[in-house]
């Protein structure tokens, strides 16, 4: 086994998903055949080798310290699946 | 005490850019909530970030004050977790390629200088604001407001190399200092642009194995800093004389209680999943680059320091008070410019100015008195047209009113009485009124001498010349 | 000719001439959508209004004298695109409700140049998938057969033009996901190089290999719409700024010494007999022309699919945390408590397949794994690179299938993510090497389905794939066959 399903259950909570019973049941067979599929990489020698995140080359992409307009509120909460005054509300964070 | 208290200290340091670090969106303080958004900093669906400049020039700056080595090819990575406050669930900040690494800050404590290691400097983005509003409506509820997203954050995070409280607080002002004078932070700790979490563990003295740590959040004055560490050392030698272990864990500061209480609830298992952003690209920073920024450094406070006593001949104790802000200093420096005899510039500044600026609660930069204003005055002194005394009476009106110290003198009839012919007839005056004391004098109570010019300087409203009077009153005493 | 079968360039030719106003021709576009839309279902949001309200500018601007090549053409947007006041799904329930307040520099470049706005097209969830078949809003079918699998991610955008319910579409390309479609459904698909196109306003899938490209009925279409969307953008720190050139003069019909590269690792055993044979046929028309061919290895393709599943995982998983039902989107409103409010609305808010690649993704990323799986695939994806590195030092083009097979039954690989996630192995490696393919068709199998020919490209060398599939299009009929809806 290259998961557990208590495995995939931390994962699921570390990725704020709520499995049901089947998914996770589901789920642990299938990342488990993928994680296997995936060790194939271990045949290869990746020592020295640099990582890639940019398959073309760049760098250095910057913009200048000039304000912009923002959209406005109105535009910034009109999609907010709930609001109240000029916030946008959630369940109460607990500190 | 049996124990050795190890302390490292992480610094949240807001730059003052005109915009955020990754969108256009302006970083003013106290606007309506989320007026200033947009799709970058609201982590709406396409948007993508785009560095700004300033942020990594001002984190060179940060780093070339502190002594660190700037990075030569860093990067942006990704700390993936879930909060309101944080709108794309990660946050964008620097991991295994900070931009500034292996700098040093020289603490005094106790006439001692110790240096206190920088581990590293990294550029990050700063989360919103959550807001609980009791009053707004019953349930349970908090408020969302994302102008905050995005303001551009450096943390320095020191090696764990302050052994005490006071250690802690000379490092983290020394650190505030520096940042202020580098123009790249206003220091408002108040307002938060200058934050502080301080890692704090204790060992057996003698020991070189630190113990486990507890990281103290919220501490958002010099003050606080040294009550918390000195709360938290008490708290974990209560442990540890107990025999009990102390536990790896984030602690807030309370300031009202001035003590640490574990925010267990919060902790669950963090795994923040670094890995390189790539929606960002390499900061590359080349030689000519560092240069450039290099060039452009102020003055630091060691070195004004070190100026002030050397070049400018100025006691110890009058470089460390104008060397102690940026702006005291650039006033100071000013006033040299212009007037270039530091020692009654010094006395001035450091005396009635900075007192005058205090009982009114003002920033020198809002100072009516110019450096302009100021060195015209101690012009008029040195010439001989008002005395020393006039000429406090001079910048008490200058700060009021702005108006130019010539005209105010000019205006009041201040100017200096340097006629002997006038003087001695107001000398005549005084001892002939008087002729026991003159007798005394004569008699062998010197101390009389005081006596007399003060009745002198009196009668001529403050105007006569000091050393006129003290030359011909001597001359006619000695009779 | 009715105007919904015109090609791009032929419709700009009637309108220049003002043979035809781009209000007849988006009403013809419009009618052919509601004609074939119940069978083929490309669309998640059709705009009437909006188009003809675009349809009558573009036709003033055309009065006006100022008309750009897109100028009143209709065309239609995958639904990842970002539309100012249009609902964007992202064919996820999670963003059923999104109207975003801005444009994708991509849609916001097509309406600078006039074009006419159709609506938003079917794809996979976030673009995960190869079939079209993940979609909240369900499922898009192939044009050539109601039965088959349009392909995917951009399946609505492939289906659209086969279908003729658009004259030209945008897609996106994270792995395949613009030429593998466009295979499946007899069309010209192209995945310019990474940082050609800018992303702002694209919705995310994996960062690092998402592109943007167009889907179209023939070459100088595509040719036209790249040099539409392509360019720097300040906004896209990953666009690169290096200056566009005109496509369209790139069509020469010329590939005389041309030299063509045939990767072995791509012409195995398990390629389908008619795959086989469409690309031995394409290889003699190419002969034919005068280009030549080098056997040459791109060593280690058979590693491309679990490095591209462990990387664009990873992005997604990072990518996708922002649907976290605070600031838009789907959000359980029963949910008790802020932890409950995440965990529900996203559970409720994704499918299946995009669940499933988070969780690999975050798994990928997660402490203790993080070498092991992500690194050493960023590592393996280097070895990659390197392979089309060295092969572009003798070869100009390289010339492959697009899939290993013509378009498969709708539900035949649902429930096996891994035999889905395999079919991508031709298109893959082009994506983690950040270089340039396209997808012209060439050949239809007996079944009836088309078959795609891919030819790939070094960074930036957009103009020599498009002149060599400008000249296997006209050397072939294949571009001129069409689905019989």
């Amino acid at each position: 086994m290259k998961i557990t399903r208590k495995e995939v259950e931390h994962v699921a909570r570390l990725a704020r998903l709520e499995l049901t019973e089947e998914e996770k049941e589901l789920f642990t067979g299938q990342l488990d055949g993928i994680l296997a599929y995936v060790d194939k990489l271990n045949e290869l020698n990746t020592d020295g080798i640099v990582p890639t995140s940019h398959a073309v080359p760049m760098e250095n992409a910057f913009r200048d310290d000039l304000v912009l307009p923002s959209i406005g509120i109105e535009n910034a909460l009109a999609n907010a699946p709930d609001r109240s005054e000029n916030f946008f509300r959630v369940p109460k964070v607990i500190e | 005490m049996k124990y050795q208290v190890v302390i490292g200290l992480e610094v949240h340091v807001q730059l003052l850019t005109n915009t955020k670090i990754f969108c256009g969106c302006s970083t003013r303080f106290g606007s309506e909530p989320n007026s200033q958004t947009c799709p970058v900093c609201l982590g709406l669906p396409g948007a993508l970030p785009v560095l700004n400049k300033k942020v990594v020039e001002f984190a060179i700056r940060a780093g070339l004050a502190t002594n660190c080595s700037i990075t030569p090819r860093s990067t942006f990575a990704r700390k993936n977790y879930f909060y309101p406050d944080l709108p794309k669930g990660y946050q964008i900040s620097q991991f295994d390629l900070p931009i500034c690494v292996g700098g040093r800050l020289d603490i005094e404590v106790d006439g001692e200088t110790k240096p206190i290691g920088i581990t590293r400097i990294h550029m990050e983005e700063d989360a919103g604001k959550l807001v609980h509003l009791d009053t707004m409506e019953a349930g349970e509820k908090s408020y969302v407001d994302l102008n905050r997203a995005c303001t551009p954050l450096l943390e320095v995070v020191s090696e764990p190399d302050m052994r005490s409280a006071d250690e802690a607080v000379a490092y983290l002002k020394k650190l505030h200092q520096i940042v202020t004078y580098l123009g790249i932070c206003d220091g408002n700790m108040e307002e938060g642009s200058f934050r502080c979490d301080a890692n704090v563990s204790l060992m057996p003295v003698g020991s070189d194995t630190f113990g486990t740590r507890a990281e103290l959040k919220n501490i958002n004055s010099f003050r606080f800093v040294k009550q918390a560490i000195e709360y938290e050392i008490e708290r974990q030698a209560d442990i540890l004389d107990e025999g009990g272990k102390v536990v790896q864990e984030t602690r807030l500061f309370d300031p009202a209680s001035g003590a640490t209480r574990s925010m267990r609830g919060k902790e669950e298992a963090h795994d923040y999943r670094y890995f390189p952003d790539p929606d960002l690209v390499p900061i590359v920073v080349d030689a000519e680059w560092i240069e450039a920024v290099r060039k452009a450094l102020p003055e630091l406070p060691d070195a004004k320091r070190t100026r002030y006593q050397d070049e400018l001949g100025l006691p110890e104790y009058d470089a460390e008070v104008l060397a102690a802000s940026r702006d005291i200093a650039d006033y100071f420096d000013a006033c040299v410019a212009l007037y270039p005899q530091a020692k009654p510039v010094s006395n001035w500044v450091m005396g009635e100015l900075l007192r005058a600026l205090k009982e009114d609660n003002r920033e020198i930069a809002d100072c009516p008195v110019t450096p302009g204003l100021l060195t015209e005055m101690l012009k008029l002194v040195e010439n001989g047209t008002i005395s020393g005394k006039i000429a406090k009476t001079v910048f008490d009106e200058m700060y009021k009113t702005g108006k130019d110290p010539a005209k105010i003198v000019e205006e009041k009839g201040l100017v200096q009485v340097s006629d002997s012919g006038a003087i001695e007839k107001i000398i005549d005056e005084i001892l002939a009124a008087d002729p026991d004391k003159v007798a005394d004098y004569r008699g062998g109570k010197e101390k009389l001498f005081g006596f007399f010019v003060g009745q002198i300087m009196k009668a001529s409203k403050g105007k006569a010349n000091p050393a006129l009077v003290n030359e011909i009153l001597l001359a006619k005493l000695k009779g | 000719m009715e105007l919904h079968e015109l090609t791009l360039h032929e419709l700009h030719e009637l309108l220049k001439k003002r043979e035809v106003s781009s209000v007849e021709a988006t009403k013809a576009l419009l009618a052919r959508i509601d004609a074939v839309e119940d069978r083929v279902k490309s669309f998640i949001t059709v705009t009437p209004e909006e188009a003809l309200k675009n349809a009558e500018a573009a036709d003033q601007r055309i009065a006006s004298g100022e008309m750009d090549m897109l100028t009143g053409i209709p065309v239609a947007l995958k639904d990842i695109f970002l539309t100012k006041g249009i609902l964007t799904t992202c064919a996820s329930r999670i963003l059923s409700n999104f109207i975003p307040p801005y444009d994708a520099t991509a849609t916001a470049r097509l309406k600078e140049r006039g074009m006419v706005l159709l609506g938003k097209l079917n794809q996979d969830e976030f673009a995960m998938g190869s079939s079209s078949e993940t979609s909240w809003f369900g499922k898009t079918r192939n044009p050539w057969n109601l039965d088959c699998i349009p392909g995917g991610s951009s399946g609505g955008s492939a289906a659209a033009i086969a279908a003729r319910q658009a004259t030209a579409t945008l897609g996106t390309d994270t792995g395949g996901s613009i030429r593998q479609p466009a295979s499946h459904c007899g069309c010209v698909g192209l995945k310019p190089t990474y940082g050609r196109v800018s992303r702002y306003g694209v919705i995310a899938f994996a960062s690092s290999l998402d592109q943007v490209g167009p889907i179209t009925r023939d070459v100088t279409d595509s040719a036209i719409m790249l040099g539409a969307v392509a360019g720097y953008d300040p906004r896209d720190s990953t666009s690169v700024n290096i200056p566009v050139p005109d496509y369209r003069k790139a069509l020469t019909g010329e590939v005389k010494g041309l030299r063509i590269g045939l990767p072995r690792e791509y012409f195995i055993e398990g390629l389908d007999p008619e795959v086989k044979k469409a690309m031995d046929e394409s290889i003699a028309t190419f002969r034919s022309l005068g280009a030549e061919f080098v056997e040459m290895s791109l060593p280690h393709t058979d590693y491309a699919i679990a490095v591209y599943y462990l990387i664009a995982t990873a992005e997604a998983s990072s990518n996708l945390a922002r649907y976290d039902g605070v600031r838009f989107g789907h959000r359980n409103q029963d949910a008790r408590g802020l932890l409950d409010m995440y965990m529900v609305s996203r559970d409720e808010g994704f499918g299946a397949e995009v669940k499933r690649r988070i969780m690999l993704g975050t798994y990928a990323l997660s402490s203790g794994y993080y070498d092991a799986y992500y690194l050493k695939a960023q590592k393996a994806r280097t070895l990659i690179m390197q392979d089309f590195v060295t092969a572009f030092e003798s070869v100009d083009v390289i010339l492959t299938p697009v899939t290993p097979t013509p378009a498969f039954r709708i539900g035949e690989k649902a429930n096996d993510p891994l035999q889905m996630y395999l079919s991508d192995i031709f298109t893959i490696p082009v994506n983690l090497a950040g270089t340039c393919g396209i997808s012209v068709p060439a050949g239809i199998s007996s079944g009836g389905l088309p078959i795609g020919l891919q030819l790939i490209g070094k960074h930036f060398g957009e103009e020599t794939i498009l002149r060599a599939a400008h000249a296997f299009e006209q050397a072939t009929e294949w571009h001129k066959r069409k689905a019989l809806i």
